[in-house]
């Protein structure tokens, strides 16, 4: 199977007053056709930023500094501005976490979507009409006709987040980079998007890049998922395998992290110390300041990608523990 | 429908707010020390004339009474005479505020269709060679006296290139022939209307100079509005997914963009709109042109109160009208702000 999308030791930066912030350091992973896969990390582990520089939208300040990212073959970073703006929608849409915030709020919501799918086919007056109410079935939501003509301050989230979703349709994207769609919602609408997402990839074909902090998230609608910690994957996998399976410490302490029934009463558990804040490149495993099984290796060597298991190549971890040559 | 219910309530606040500005300024204007009746009669008049001016005028009758002679007058549309010229002071009117409005919409018109997307096109390339550009003009718009980028324009178009008209709103020999038949008082909207070819022109040109001398504080406001408030708007979150969307830039800015953002410019030139009635009165005597302001600075300088009074009434009707319509603007834009 040729991937969809391969995200190749990607390395971001940005300008700050501190200094030069490190982002994204050689973040690595693919997404295969009509695949979910999962980007899981805490906040500020370069998650978003690896995604926004997957469409080149990145904040003036924002800079990549190294590798590749394929998408259907072609080398993104190397495209001309002109190409990413064909890509943008056309090829690759995204969805955020605040859909309140990603709608515009002197529009209706008609008008929003009409102007996407007129900007991207040219299609007439009438054909663009039927295709928004289309679009706005297709996600689920009750009387289109009436959606079509509000405005997106009457919506409730969950319905603002449906519309986000339609329009991220409505250009004929192949991929749906879709950024912790569900964090700002509730609980219960949650489950009704992620299940819109899973059902979208059926009907459509649309290949998911899920970015979220919630591992409960990836269990429920993720093939495969990849973990980031500092910019980095330190875990990647199908996903009940690393849910099962795991083996970065790292992955090891956000699953122990999660509260369940069976802890009842008992103290959270959490990973000491902070995410680095990207000021300075940690030498060694940039998890070795955390880790609580870190050895003296650890401290020089950057570990790589490698079969998590012996002759399984689906799931790899980069991990000295699994290393052979520190087994030995 | 409900729209219709609060128009109404605003205009019966404005009958409520033009009657305690007319109550106000005219008290102020009687309690100058200053002889009406003196005035009217002219130079070295004799104890009867006054006498007899006071009477006419109903100088001798108590405040109140002259206040509510002035009331009933006013609801039956007279504003009364004018003391210094004897004329009726809507008649007078007639001549000065068209005059003043045609000059004040021109410099409007100039100031927004450059000030406005200027605005945008800095605020998007943001210390770029553009933003630079009309960071400076926006600075010498605002800083440079009127008087003195009158004269300079006059200096470089009138002496220098004799392109345009140094002064007045229409040539004397086309006054004559090709007479202006007064429809709405504005000579280019007239001349217009009745296919007045050479008129038209000539008004046109004797317009150009002064509208940009009176545009170009309007111009610098709008610039640096825009700026500041289509820098804010572009870190929105639904201008990174127009982006995303693949939305071309022009409609980003120029739509998107510009119709969250241009509400701050447009109070200020609603604001700036109504100063200009009677704050152009430094461009109108730059370009001898016959408008308010100079109507206006003439009746204070000669105490001529009936005239202070109707032109204050004037410029608040247009305050008033201007603030509702930039509500109704307003909420017509942006949907969340309640007409309350």
């Amino acid at each position: 199977m040729t991937e969809l999308l391969t995200v190749e030791n990607l390395h971001v930066v940005f300008q700050t007053y501190a200094g030069t912030v490190y982002a994204v350091n050689g973040m690595t992973f693919d997404v295969q056709p009509g695949e979910i896969f999962g980007l899981v990390g805490e906040s500020g582990c370069g998650k978003s930023v690896a995604c926004l520089a997957i469409l080149r939208i990145l904040p003036g300040h924002g800079r990549i500094t190294a590798g590749r990212i394929l998408f259907d073959g072609r080398d993104l970073i190397q495209a001309r501005e002109s190409e990413m703006q064909a890509i943008r929608g056309r090829q690759i849409a995204m969805i955020f976490q605040d859909p309140s915030t990603s709608l515009n709020p002197v529009f209706t919501v008609g008008s929003q979507i009409k102007r996407i799918i007129r900007h991207h086919t040219r299609a007439s007056r009438k054909v663009t009409e039927q295709r928004a109410l289309e679009l706005l079935e297709e996600v689920a939501l009750p009387d289109p006709l009436r959606i079509m003509q509000a405005y997106p301050h009457e919506l409730s989230g969950g319905m603002q987040q449906r519309v986000m979703i339609a329009m991220a349709l409505a250009s004929g994207a192949r991929l749906l980079i879709a950024d912790e769609p569900t964090t700002a919602l509730d609980v219960t609408i949650q489950d009704q998007i992620l299940e819109l997402l899973v059902e979208l990839r059926r009907h459509v074909g649309l290949s998911i890049l899920l970015i979220t902090h919630n591992l409960g998230v990836v269990a429920e609608t993720c093939d495969r998922v990849g973990v980031a910690y500092a910019g980095q994957i330190v875990e990647i996998g199908p996903t009940s395998e690393v849910l099962r399976r795991m083996k970065h410490p790292y992955t090891q302490g956000l699953l122990a992290a999660l509260p369940s029934a069976q802890q009842k009463g008992k103290d959270l558990l959490s990973i000491s110390g902070n995410v680095p804040n990207g000021l300075s490149v940690i030498p060694g495993c940039p998890f070795h300041p955390r880790c609580p099984r870190v050895m003296e290796v650890c401290w020089q060597t950057p570990p790589r990608l490698a079969a998590a298991n012996p002759g399984e190549m689906q799931h790899q971890v980069a991990c000295h523990l699994y290393s052979p040559e520190v087994a030995q | 429908m409900q729209r219709w219910e609060y128009i109404l309530k605003r205009l019966f606040l404005a009958i409520v707010v033009l009657f305690s500005v007319s109550l106000i300024t005219f008290f102020i204007a009687r309690v100058l020390p200053s002889d009406p009746a003196a005035a009217w009669v002219g130079p070295r008049p004799t104890q009867e004339q006054i006498a007899k001016a006071t009477q006419t005028l109903g100088l001798d009758q108590p405040l109140y009474i002259q206040y509510w002679r002035y009331l009933t007058s006013l609801l039956h549309g007279d504003l009364g005479v004018s003391i210094k010229s004897r004329q009726p002071i809507l008649t007078e009117l007639k001549t000065y505020l068209p005059a003043t409005l045609e000059l004040v919409i021109a410099s409007m018109i100039i100031g927004e269709l450059i000030g406005i997307p200027l605005g945008v096109l800095s605020g998007a390339w943001k210390g770029g060679a553009l933003d630079n550009f009309s960071r400076i003009l926006a600075v010498a718009c605002v800083s440079l006296p009127t008087f003195f980028l009158g004269l300079l324009l006059q200096l470089i178009f009138f002496a220098r290139l004799k392109l345009l008209p140094i002064s007045g709103r229409i040539s004397n020999e086309i006054a004559i022939n090709y007479p202006v038949t007064p429809i709405t008082g504005f000579y280019t909207v007239d001349t217009l209307v009745a296919g007045n070819w050479p008129a038209f022109q000539d008004a046109l040109l004797h317009l150009i100079l002064p509208a940009i001398t009176l545009a170009a504080f309007g111009l610098g406001l709008s610039i640096r509005m825009t700026r500041a408030s289509i820098i804010e708007t572009l870190n929105e979150k639904y201008i990174l997914a127009a982006r995303v969307a693949g939305l071309p830039r022009r409609t980003i800015l120029f739509v998107l963009a510009l119709k969250n953002a241009i509400m701050p410019t447009l109070n200020v030139v609603g604001l700036s709109f109504v100063y200009s009635l009677t704050g152009s009165i430094l461009v109108e005597v730059i370009f001898s042109w016959p408008g308010l302001g100079q109507y206006l600075t003439n009746a204070v300088l000669s105490l001529d109160f009936p005239v202070i009074v109707s032109v204050t009434l004037i410029v608040t009707v247009f305050y008033v009208v201007v603030n509702l319509v930039l509500d109704l603007i307003q909420a017509a834009i942006d949907p969340r702000v309640a007409l309350s």
